[in-house]
């Protein structure tokens, strides 16, 4: 299967005994990656042109002509016009309490469900495995009633409240699994030390779970800043809209000028990529803890 | 806060620390997710608008309207829905697996800038579904497009026009969230990988195996785990699909791609059918049920064997 070890390779008769080897399957393999990796971001670039363009341009010429001129405007028009601004700044409103909360109350199921015996562990573990596989429909009718009747429902609270409990479970899973690989000796020691149970937690436990904490909140900021359907389900005014939700307001409003949606889309992506490109090596390593057990 | 446990004495027989560290999580978790999902059930055997005070028992009737729209002449909007669903699901668990070990092994193969392209295929997985939305629903677009205009280039005198055609509309829809999940899958087959000892390779090259020998003999076997969580997850996210199919055609045209998710959503914020729309929640609960029992069972074995 592979032409792994250079010392496996047989040479063939073009190459010289000194260098490295490179075979036609070689080269074959070079050309279906960069051609597959381009068709497949195809999309992706395209847009990127689009939203540089005029729609009289497109609509005159086509996609698939020279652009008759490069314009930077549709991005500031929106940002503004279009709102991007406040819906990106709504989505930051919404994140970032929702993956603290996340983390926090995740953190404390998972050191009592890694670290402790007790009648109802393995229930508990249980549940929180399984809601991370829910579908979510069933919790939309509920939940939309509960915000309505607690008083959530369009406001910020109701998609925070929301997503740390429906984030928990996952966080739970991979947070305890993580934790149940840290060595028992140094709670031991701690408590011997006369450590309060809290004081393991928090001073021990926790930073040496940081890695996993990284890790997982990574991924989770990538997904909290992604939802859309709790933002169509729970959020009524256009002024709390998270960007996802935004978006659709700003088709509405675009209807046809799709250098526009487009420059609006590919702003509110941008968080998430700067997250992705800055901190690759958590998210990719989310990815693989979650699945990995 | 906690109780500290002494350590000259013996050890209490109840200790309530776990408890109290649990509390609060587990109170939000069975308030907002757990009962919620049992809500549910007997929201679907109501016949409750929304807005009326009081709601109506009425057994499986909402059930019985769901099935019972089904075969027809006309094909109804849930089944449609249903039958999406499956297309979504059966697609999901096939072609964006396969291409997701395909290219994890291919890049595998000590491939220079292997990272840069790793990147390039997981980045649409990176984007928020409306993102990939819009940016498909200009791909589609017959006028202004990506597509047609290079096809009627190409000499295709009358190409589809994909997002308003009833047959096309749903592969379509699959096409861009497949675009999505390949990269998902080919990462983790690429961490699986990884625990591939090349040793073993090696020996089979050593014995004479070929390359698909050795795929199918070596390589796959070892990567069963991971195959397991990639087909759970395939199943989970085709079975969850709303956002792609709400941003590109609300359904449309005519339900021709709606899926349970979103016939849910028209049913109750649209129609005031809120028993109605429980129900088929329901039903989408019980199709993932039978994916997602045997995994969970797996997983729970495995942990009673600590």
């Amino acid at each position: 299967m592979t032409t792994h070890p250079p010392t496996m390779t047989k040479s063939t008769a073009m190459e010289g005994p000194k260098t490295k080897p490179i075979s036609t399957t070689r080269i074959l393999l070079y050309v279906f990656i960069i051609g597959f990796t381009l068709v497949y971001m195809a999309p992706f670039f395209g847009a990127i042109i689009t939203s540089l363009r005029t729609q009289d341009d497109i609509t005159l010429n086509g996609f698939w002509s020279i652009p008759t001129a490069i314009t930077f405007e549709n991005y500031p028009r929106a940002w503004e016009q279009g709102n991007v601004n406040r819906y990106l700044l709504n989505s930051f409103i919404i994140t970032i309490p929702a993956l603290i909360g996340t983390i926090f109350l995740s953190s404390l199921s998972a050191f009592a469900l890694a670290r402790y015996k007790f009648p109802g562990n393995q229930l508990i573990y249980f549940i929180y495995v399984a809601g991370t596989m829910l579908p979510f429909q069933i919790l939309i009718l509920p939940i939309f009633l509960l915000s309505n009747a607690t008083g959530l429902y369009n406001t910020y609270w109701s998609l925070i409240v929301t997503h740390v409990a429906f984030q928990m479970g996952f966080c739970t899973f991979v947070l305890r699994n993580f934790m149940k690989t840290l060595p028992g000796e140094i709670m031991d020691a701690a408590r011997i030390d006369g450590a309060s149970e809290w004081g393991i937690y928090w001073k021990i436990v926790m930073p040496l779970t940081v890695p996993g904490i990284a890790a997982v909140a990574t991924l989770e900021f990538t997904w909290i800043f992604n939802d859309y359907l709790w933002a169509l389900m729970l959020i009524q005014d256009d002024s709390l809209k998270p960007v996802t939700a935004g978006l659709s307001t700003l088709q509405g409003q675009f209807i046809t000028n799709w250098p526009m949606i487009v420059a609006g889309a590919l702003l509110a992506a941008l968080p998430t990529l700067i997250v992705f490109f800055a901190l690759q090596r958590y998210f990719i390593g989310g990815l693989t803890l979650g699945s990995g057990k | 806060m906690a109780v500290t446990s002494p350590p000259i004495k013996t050890k209490p027989k109840f200790d309530f620390t776990p408890y109290l560290f649990l509390i609060g999580p587990l109170t939000l978790y069975l308030v907002w997710i757990i009962a919620p999902m049992f809500y549910s059930f007997y929201l679907s055997t109501t016949d409750w608008d929304g807005i009326s005070p009081d709601a109506k028992y009425i057994g499986l009737s909402n059930f019985e309207t769901l099935f019972g729209s089904m075969g027809k002449r006309r094909t109804s909007p849930f089944e449609y829905a249903l039958v999406n669903n499956l297309k979504w699901l059966l697609t999901f668990i096939t072609i964006p697996v396969a291409m997701g070990l395909g290219l994890a092994i291919v890049l595998n193969q000590n491939v220079k800038g292997d990272r840069f392209f790793k990147m390039g295929i997981f980045l649409p997985q990176v984007l928020s579904l409306p993102v990939i939305g819009l940016i498909w629903a200009w791909v589609y677009n017959p006028r202004d497009g990506f597509i047609n205009p290079l096809l009627t280039s190409l000499g295709l005198a009358d190409p589809p026009s994909w997002l308003s055609d009833k047959e096309l509309v749903i592969w379509a829809v699959i096409f861009a969230a497949a675009w999505r999940q390949i990269g998902y899958i080919m990462i983790l087959y690429v961490a699986g990988l990884k625990n591939v000892d090349i040793r073993l390779l090696e020996a089979a090259k050593l014995d004479g195996a070929n390359a698909w020998q050795s795929f199918r003999h070596i390589t796959f076997p070892l990567l069963a785990p991971v195959t397991t969580i990639v087909v759970v997850i395939s199943v989970i996210d085709s079975l969850r699909s709303f956002d792609l199919v709400w941003v590109m055609t609300k359904g449309g045209p005519a339900n021709a791609s709606t899926v349970l998710a979103v016939l849910m959503y028209i049913q109750a914020f649209n129609n005031y059918k809120m028993g109605l729309g429980a129900a088929t929640a329901v039903v989408l609960f019980m199709i993932s049920l039978v994916f997602i029992v045997g995994y969970l069972w797996r997983i729970m074995k495995d942990e009673m064997e600590y």
